[in-house]
């Protein structure tokens, strides 16, 4: 499903990085800060009182990726994404977004970046309660002063590609809450935002509702394909979702990679924990597995070295045969045996001994 | 674990050591009751230490009266162009020039003003509103008070958009800036919440004579207070996500404020709305001590000359506008929004323009037909005479009984509980109170009441305090022993929650100065007549907060009790009274504050105690003394208060329910 290659996408501009990034929490947190030049240990703070909400985070979140921060209740990644927008003043360090610094941005320019740059959506949908659908989702551009038809046809349109055509004129209290995610969504891709931020959209809603929606937003970024920054609990979710994932432990990122490099090479026993029940099939591709290519390997059926295991698992064990694993230049780079793919799926192997 | 085992036995400690403090200061007190010469200091304050804050406070309101009359006269005159002009609309009608030329415009027809209430009525409440707010509004016509209701209901019009409004912008500010809401406006809030109605009127009164203006200004102050903690809590009620949003949606804050807080936060923002034209209508009534004339006016005049029909007539017109008025307001907060309407400008506006229709047809009608003016008097009809009868009637045949009982309330409870207030110690009082507030709420807490209750003594109004203290207690006490069962009754029974209900719920909404009246008829004036009547009035908290209470138990804690085996009564003594303690505890808080103010206005009918020293300041014109007994009595309230909720506070922490 998705086509880019990890060169291509470390060679993708960087939309949104941050720098030693800093929330501490408590009084006089900022001269704190200031006086240890910008870094302290959990014991320094815990000592002065303080709380460190998000510690020493640098990462980039790249354009048009699938950026998730992926943390425990109080890891504080609903505090660090706020502080990505801006939303929290963070106590120290660097924030850019397309290159120029966020954190100078007076109040007249951070209104204009959201405005038009930046869309967020909310755990609990945030709807307003006095709106409508379709007054929620022209919200935003209304208060850009965007008069009433233009306003209201562009969410029109937002609210076809959320498929809730038929509810404009219904009240959020009337909608049931994967509905009312719908509306989050279409009123925060109003104003084509380059940037988007979703806070846990899926944490409030059903099993089996999370679900569709994941797939509903899958559809969409194909479409959109919109930087996104996601917030989750979930590692599932994590796994399904991302291009990369940053795992955060009391307010640190412990890891920074993708789904594959998490399963396959954890940086801590912290990170294998939530990765040890992860379906491997699903996300280890075919260069995870493959062995060294032979002279035979040339004859042999071919599979893509980036294909997950999952995508062929069936067709390998019907077969009997080893596949030939190929690059995305079409040469053969190595040799996948069907029982390698059978001890992975019967948990035999766990697959990271590339 | 040893950290556990070892802080253990110092939180008995605390509250060992803090209850041989509080025993301590009551032994104290008993010591000091038979009063030895020399410590006599402290049982009656000494007159020559009494600081004359009534000649302050004087000297500061005759201060202000010379030095701003052009202030107030400007204020005055501006202040009267809506209010003449709502009078003229509602009730007396526009003249123009003078003489030969001089011609006239008649008052809104009576019959336009029923039909608009009832249309009103319809449009957010359906037909039983609609019949309700016609029906009690055409009551108005035919008991022939009408003209005396739309003064009343003028000088309401006109003062809640400014209560609202001022109460909005206080409740922005204190929402914006957490510490003016903390240091100031909240305490500010308390204060004027706790000051008796009374007291508003005085500085009114000296400022602004006696006046329809000046009861305008002093029910705009007295009902502003709901609206401003509407507000604040409306505004801080908002999810943090939504102001989260409104930021991210790039709101400029003005934006932020008027098209995501405010909207947001509107149903919070109505029940304030509701709550200020209750209160406006309630201190209307007693204004009219300053000139507001209308319905309470004609109580007024009715209860010095203890004529109880007219009296009584001129309160139920009262309770009739009040209803209306309460049950349409809270209608018009619980409609829902109706889907974004594009039709045309009069499609939308059908209702608005329909009642303009029928307001300026009837009252030109009543040009034609006087009987659309004032309803002659052939049509309409007094009840006077029927309560005259009836309190004949049961004075004729029940008046043993009830002096009986009266004496005997008086002799056995009233007279000696009086003498044993009156009686009390200044100093041991402060101490006892201190050590209770340090015990709930540590030395800040401790420190606020010893202040205020040192203020009581220094301003020699000791002796009125008490009285006070007595009064209210001891009706605090009978509405929380009769509305504590009945709010248990209530939480127990569904049929009889669905009886009760309704009747605490218009108990609310009547006026406190209408509850005087039926109990002056039969039990005359006197302390009796201002407890039975406190009573009334103050019960109804303490049968809503248990009701409420009770039935907000958590289910699985029930489920939890039934399967652990308890009994009905086991259930209810070990998991439901524990659990809804701290809710029943702030329902009593609150017939304690109501039993306050009304035990005050109670003043009226001859009690002996803070409420008379406010009441003869009023017809004295005496800003000094009125000010500062109604400082006493807010202090008291605001003692009763701090020292209740601190306990509820430690109560909830306790439980892990804070």
């Amino acid at each position: 499903m998705k086509t880019k290659t990890p060169d291509a996408e470390s060679q993708r501009p960087v939309k949104l990085s941050c720098r030693n990034l800093w929330k501490v929490f408590g009084p006089n947190a900022g001269k704190f800060m200031a006086e240890r030049k910008g870094t302290a240990t959990a014991a320094e703070l815990d000592e002065a009182g303080l709380v460190g909400a998000v510690r020493n985070t640098t990462l980039d979140v790249r354009e048009g990726e699938i950026f998730i921060v992926m943390g425990l209740s109080g890891s504080g990644k609903s505090t660090l994404v706020r502080c990505l927008s801006r939303l929290i003043e963070p106590t120290t360090g660097e924030l850019s977004f397309d290159g120029k610094d966020l954190l100078k941005a007076s109040e007249a320019e951070l209104i204009e970046i959201r405005r038009h740059k930046m869309g967020m959506v909310f755990q609990h949908f945030a709807l307003l309660p006095h709106l409508t659908v379709l007054e929620n989702v022209a919200f935003p551009l209304s208060i850009q002063g965007i008069g009433r038809a233009e306003r209201e046809a562009r969410a029109q349109q937002m609210i076809e590609l959320v498929s809730l055509n038929g509810r404009e004129h219904h009240f959020p209290s009337e909608l049931s809450g994967g509905q009312q995610q719908r509306v989050g969504i279409a009123r925060s891709l109003a104003v084509e935002p380059e940037i988007w931020f979703l806070d846990e959209p899926f944490s409030a809603l059903d099993p089996l509702i999370r679900r569709e929606m994941q797939t509903e937003l899958m559809r969409l970024q194909s479409v959109l394909k919109k930087t996104v920054v996601f917030i989750t609990h979930d590692f599932d979710e994590a796994i399904r979702l991302a291009d990369r994932i940053a795992i955060m432990k009391d307010g640190e990122v412990i890891q920074i990679g993708t789904p594959e490099d998490l399963v396959n090479n954890p940086a801590t026993a912290y990170v294998a924990e939530f990765t040890a029940d992860v379906n491997r099939a699903k996300v280890l591709s075919a260069r995870a597995l493959m062995k060294p290519a032979t002279a035979k390997s040339a004859g042999l059926k071919k599979v893509s070295a980036r294909a997950k295991i999952a995508s062929f698992a069936a067709a390998i064990v019907d077969s009997a045969r080893p596949f030939a694993v190929i690059s995305d230049s079409g040469e053969v780079i190595g040799e996948i045996s069907p029982k390698s793919v059978i001890n992975l799926l019967s948990g035999k192997d766990r697959g990271a001994n590339t | 674990m040893s950290d556990i085992a070892q802080s253990a036995p110092s939180i008995s400690n605390g509250r060992w050591l803090g209850l041989w403090i509080v025993v301590g200061a009551i032994v104290v007190t008993a010591i000091l009751l038979p009063v030895p010469e020399a410590l006599s200091p402290l049982t009656k304050y000494p007159d020559a230490l009494v600081v004359p804050f009534n000649d302050w406070v004087g000297a500061a309101m005759a201060w202000l009266k010379t030095n701003f009359t052009w202030l107030t006269r400007w204020l005055a005159g501006l202040i009267e162009v809506p209010l003449r002009f709502a009078f003229n609309l509602l009730a007396k009608g526009f003249k123009f020039g003078t003489g030969e030329a001089a011609w006239a415009l008649p008052r809104l027809s009576w019959l336009g003003v029923v039909l608009v209430m009832a249309w009103l009525g319809y449009i957010f409440g359906g037909l039983r509103l609609a019949l309700l707010c016609g029906l009690g509004f055409l009551s108005l016509v035919l008991f022939d008070v009408w003209n005396n209701s739309m003064l009343t209901l003028a000088l309401i019009i006109i003062c809640v958009p400014f209560c609202i409004v001022t109460g909005l912008a206080f409740g922005i500010w204190g929402h914006f800036s957490p510490r003016v809401n903390r240091w100031l406006i909240s305490p500010a809030l308390d204060l004027m919440q706790t000051m008796p109605t009374f007291a508003y009127l005085i500085p009114m009164l000296l400022l602004f004579g006696a006046s329809p203006v000046s009861a305008l200004l002093a029910t705009g102050i007295f009902a502003t207070p709901p609206m401003v903690r509407a507000t604040v809590l409306g505004l801080n009620k908002v999810p943090q996500e939504i102001k989260d949003f409104a930021d991210m949606a790039g709101c400029t804050r003005s934006q932020k404020l008027w098209r995501v807080l405010l909207p947001s936060a509107k149903p919070s923002l109505l029940i304030g709305v509701n709550q200020v034209i209750m209160l406006a209508l309630n201190m209307v009534i007693i204004s009219s001590m300053i000139g507001a004339g209308g319905l309470g006016y004609d109580v007024l005049l009715a209860l010095r000359a203890l004529k109880i029909g007219q009296a009584m007539e001129a309160g139920l017109a009262i309770v009739i506008i009040a209803v209306v008025l309460d049950r349409l307001s809270q209608a018009i907060a619980v409609k829902r929004p109706e889907a974004a309407d594009t039709r045309s400008f009069w499609a939308r506006h059908t209702n608005f323009v329909l009642a303009i229709a029928v307001l300026l047809v009837t009252t030109a009608l009543s040009l034609v037909f006087p009987a659309l003016h004032t309803l002659p008097d052939s049509l309409t009809f007094t009840t006077a005479p029927y309560w005259k009868a009836g309190v004949d009637w049961i004075t004729i045949n029940f008046f043993d009984t009830i002096e009986a009982m009266r004496v005997f309330l008086l002799l056995n409870f009233l007279n000696p509980l009086r003498s044993g207030f009156e009686a009390l110690p200044w100093f041991g009082v402060l101490l006892v109170l201190t050590a209770l507030a340090w015990r709930l709420g540590g030395w800040g807490l401790a420190l606020i009441i010893a202040v205020l209750t040192a203020f009581c003594a220094t301003t020699g109004l000791w002796v009125p305090a008490m009285q006070t203290l007595y009064l209210v207690g001891f009706s605090a006490l009978v509405a929380s022993a009769l509305g504590i069962p009945i709010g248990l009754w209530c939480s127990r029974s569904d049929r009889v929650s669905a009886i009760v209900t309704p009747i605490i719920d218009t108990l609310q909404t009547i006026p406190s100065f209408c509850f005087i009246i039926p109990v002056v008829m039969l039990f005359r004036v006197g302390d009796v007549t201002a407890m039975i009547a406190t009573v009334a009035f103050a019960i109804v908290p303490a049968v809503r907060y248990t009701n409420h209470g009770i039935r907000q138990v958590p289910h699985e804690l029930l489920e939890a009790g039934i399967v652990s085996g308890c009994t009905r009564w086991q259930l209810f003594r070990r998991v439901q009274l524990p659990v809804a303690m701290p809710e029943i505890m702030l329902g009593i808080n609150q017939t304690i504050l109501l039993s306050l103010s009304m035990i005050i206005i109670c003043a009226m009918v001859g009690t002996r105690d803070l409420g008379q020293e406010v009441f003869k300041a009023l017809s004295k014109a005496d800003a000094g003394r009125g000010i500062v007994a109604g400082l006493v009595i807010a202090f008291i309230g605001i003692i009763a208060d701090r020292l209740i909720t601190a306990w509820v506070q430690r109560m909830r922490q306790r439980r892990g329910m804070a």
